[in-house]
């Protein structure tokens, strides 16, 4: 790559050709302060005007977030006409704000109130009418606020570049615009997967998670026996909240933290994970041996769920009948769990942390629930549970390393921690699905094929006797891809794995906000590799357990002697599988 | 896309399928679609965006730019006002006023026997014969407020009949 000769505030650089004014400089150690910029250009370019610069050669000012570097510049961005042009640029849109920082979620994590701080601009400096406010809150996942939006159009980008279905738009225009689904509806009456891709790129509270901490307190006022679950990402992430390295696995500190919150049991979502594994190798090999629809495709991911039913709603006999784990989880809890401890599921509370705003959306789908009893009564992201902790005046970084509650459904597997990256359920029922077919246990454990941060993954293995195929897909763009190949009959394979969020859960929509500015410790190119990082978190913790396949985790055996029967059974099919909704509506009449 | 007839869809699927090699087709479609129907209603743009893979949010929002395009069905005949700054001058403002009054309707809005859409427009180029008036295409020049009931009979007279 080409080098131009650059200078900085009268500093000689070399840079490769190029890069933006914005990019160069990080490399040259300057953060310009910037707002709608994010990673590789997600964002409706250089809308802001946050970053202006002097660059020789530019007339005017120039935003560094577009502008490329050549030869010879001279870049200035302390000079007072920049410093200037900065402020009153932050200046115009606080001018058309909510400011209401005190009461919004996103305190703490606000770009547009850092780059307030570090601009020094003024409150007030410019008065006059706001543009009209839509507040959408009709969705269990997501609130939308334009008075909080800034038009910085990053929701807008990921939606497309995750999912290719772009359901934020600009709409109207001049001072009347906003960024809304079509028709300025709610999420909750579009074709949206609530998959809070666009809650975590948002750099200000317009699009945050609809917070269920109320529902948690409620029920402990009223004296229900509560008891939380925690889903595989969580501990590969939660330590970020709390100023650890991103890649931290926190969870002996995350149960610590969770028995002096008052619940009254706490247990892993990996047993549920490990049921679930029980249960859909169960069903896929049944639909192998029976000649049933294949590939089949797994169920785990909300999101991905609300895109099969809006967009593949002819090919949902693909999709397995399990409910997702912390479901499966909560059933159980509300069934085998109640009757072992003589209590009333009524007074049963069940609160699932996830990495995931989908699956507020998905304890409240009527398949969940049964004769007034819902499986899951509240949905908690990483970062509720985080305002939890610090709510509680518990030092995170300081507690001991503690075990999950032991008694019925405490016991889990390394297949079940690593559900929470892309690749990680496939391999777990490769482990149980060699076993079964094989009669032995598979030597490696690893599955090293489907691992990794690719957006689309395949392999094939043979086992028992029987050539598999398999792929992996997180994005819906990317599974687009298998699910086009199955509805013209032409996908190779026997087993997909689908994840809504690129990555898996590790980047889920109610994971902790990579924002660089806010993590001065992390690498340059952290949002290149936060990915990964966490990801390893998960796959460190498979490795340090000896129990790694879900078929030898001895109460899952137990659950199913003395209550289930055995995998796919008419009382598991009861408790434990769900259907879908062939004729979901993407844009309903109102 | 419940409400849409099999024959609107065919006939939209045609206008989208007119425009397949246009590196940019959604103007043309849209344009194609606005002057056939009259306006572009949320079912239509969920088709075109089936049809060409464009977000709907997306179509959503370039039907709402432009003027040119409407969400909904417009009168028989649109009564454009002209406000450009000649027009105001010349008391263009009255002029829609007194429209407004008598067809009981803002600009921007159709009255309920789907006679007249009143619609303000901005400097239609008839600055010499300001202010101007421009009614599915015929244009009056320099409008009086007195004027206003006259023209409004005219066609009142020619109904709904085509």
């Amino acid at each position: 790559m080409a080098k131009v000769n650059i200078k900085i505030e009268g500093h000689p650089y070399q840079v490769e050709e190029g890069l933006t004014i914005l990019e160069a400089a990080r490399e040259c150690g300057y953060e310009i302060p910037t707002l709608c910029s994010f990673n590789h250009g997600e964002c409706s370019l250089a809308s802001c005007r946050v970053c202006l610069v002097e660059a020789t050669g530019a007339r005017g000012l120039v935003a560094s977030c577009v502008y490329p570097v050549n030869e010879g510049m001279e870049i200035t961005i302390s000079s007072p006409k920049a410093v200037n042009a900065r402020r009153a640029s932050v200046e115009l849109l606080l001018s058309n704000h909510s400011m209401n920082c005190q009461q919004c979620d996103k305190n703490g994590h606000c770009e547009l109130l850092y780059v307030a701080q570090i601009t020094g601009a003024r409150e007030g400096k410019y008065l006059g009418s706001k543009t009209p406010t839509t507040v959408d809150e009709l969705s269990p996942s997501i609130v939308r606020d334009t008075s909080k939006c800034i038009l910085c159009g990053r929701c807008v980008a990921r939606c497309v570049a995750a999912h290719g279905i772009g359901i934020l738009g600009f709409e109207k225009r001049g001072f009347n615009t906003i960024v809304a689904p079509a028709a300025n509806r709610s999420f909750a009456e579009s074709p949206c997967l609530q998959c809070g891709q666009c809650v975590n790129v948002c750099p200000t509270g317009a699009l945050m998670e609809k917070s269920e901490i109320n529902l948690v307190d409620k029920a402990k006022m009223e004296g229900k026996f509560v008891v939380v679950q925690t889903a595989p990402a969580v501990r590969a992430t939660l330590g970020e909240e709390f100023g650890m390295p991103i890649g931290t696995p926190v969870t002996g500190k995350m149960v610590a933290a969770l028995k002096r919150l008052g619940f009254d049991r706490v247990y892993d979502t990996n047993f549920g994970a490990d049921l679930t594994i029980m249960e859909e190798a169960t069903e896929l090999l049944n639909r192998v041996k029976n000649g049933g629809v294949l590939p089949m495709i797994t169920s785990c991911s909300p999101g991905w769920i609300n895109y099969a039913e809006y967009y593949y709603g002819d090919q949902l006999d693909h999709l397995s009948s399990c409910k997702s784990p912390h479901q499966m989880q909560g059933a159980i809890i509300k069934s085998y769990f109640a009757e072992k401890n003589g209590l009333d599921p009524k007074d049963i509370f069940v609160v699932s942390i996830m990495p995931c705003t989908a699956k507020k959306f998905e304890k409240s789908r009527d398949q969940f629930k049964h004769d007034g009893i819902t499986d899951v009564d509240a949905v908690l992201t990483t970062r509720e549970l985080a305002k939890l902790i610090k709510r509680s005046g518990i030092n995170f970084t300081k507690l001991p390393d503690e075990e999950f509650d032991q008694d019925i459904m405490g016991e889990y597997s390394g297949a079940g921690v690593i559900f929470g990256a892309t690749g990680g359920v496939m391999e777990a029922a490769l482990r149980t699905a060699y076993f079964v077919l094989e009669g032995k246990e598979h030597e490696a454990i690893k599955f090293e094929q489907v691992r990794g941060m690719k957006g689309l993954k395949e392999a094939s293995f043979k086992l028992g006797g029987i050539d598999i195929k398999v792929a992996v897909a997180s994005g819906m763009r990317n599974a687009k891809v298998l699910l086009d190949q199955i509805r013209e009959g032409k996908s190779p394979y026997t087993f997909i794995e689908i994840m809504c969020c690129p990555g898996g859960c590790i980047n889920g929509g109610g994971q902790p906000y990579v924002k660089p500015q806010f993590l001065p410790n992390e690498d340059l190119n952290i949002l290149d590799t936060y990915r990964e990082k966490r990801a390893n978190a998960l796959y460190s913790e498979d490795e340090r357990l000896t129990l790694r396949q879900s078929h030898n985790n001895s109460q899952i055996k137990d659950l199913y002697a003395k209550f289930l029967g055995e995998p796919n059974s008419e009382k598991a099919h009861h408790l434990l599988h769900t259907t879908y909704n062939k004729t979901r509506v993407r844009f309903p009449e109102k | 896309m419940a409400h849409l007839s099999a024959s609107a869809v065919k006939q939209i699927t045609e206008i989208v399928k007119r425009y397949e090699n246009e590196r940019t087709p959604l103007m043309m479609i849209l344009s194609a679609i606005q002057s056939e129907y009259g306006y572009i209603p949320l079912d239509v743009q969920e088709l075109v965006s089936d049809l060409t893979g464009i977000p709907v949010a997306e179509i959503y929002g370039v039907v709402t730019f432009y003027s040119f395009f409407s969400l909904n069905p417009k009168g028989k005949y649109v009564v454009g006002v002209c406000l450009g700054t000649a027009c105001y001058v010349k008391g263009g403002q009255s002029i829609i006023d007194k429209f407004s009054e008598l067809l009981g309707v803002k600009p921007g809005e159709t009255t309920p026997d789907g006679l007249f859409t009143l619609s303000a427009l901005r400097c239609i180029g008839a600055c010499s014969i300001a202010p101007a008036v421009s009614i599915n295409g015929k244009v009056y020049p320099k409008m009086t407020v007195g004027k206003v009931q006259e023209v409004i009979d005219e066609y009142r007279k020619l109904g709904g009949a085509n």
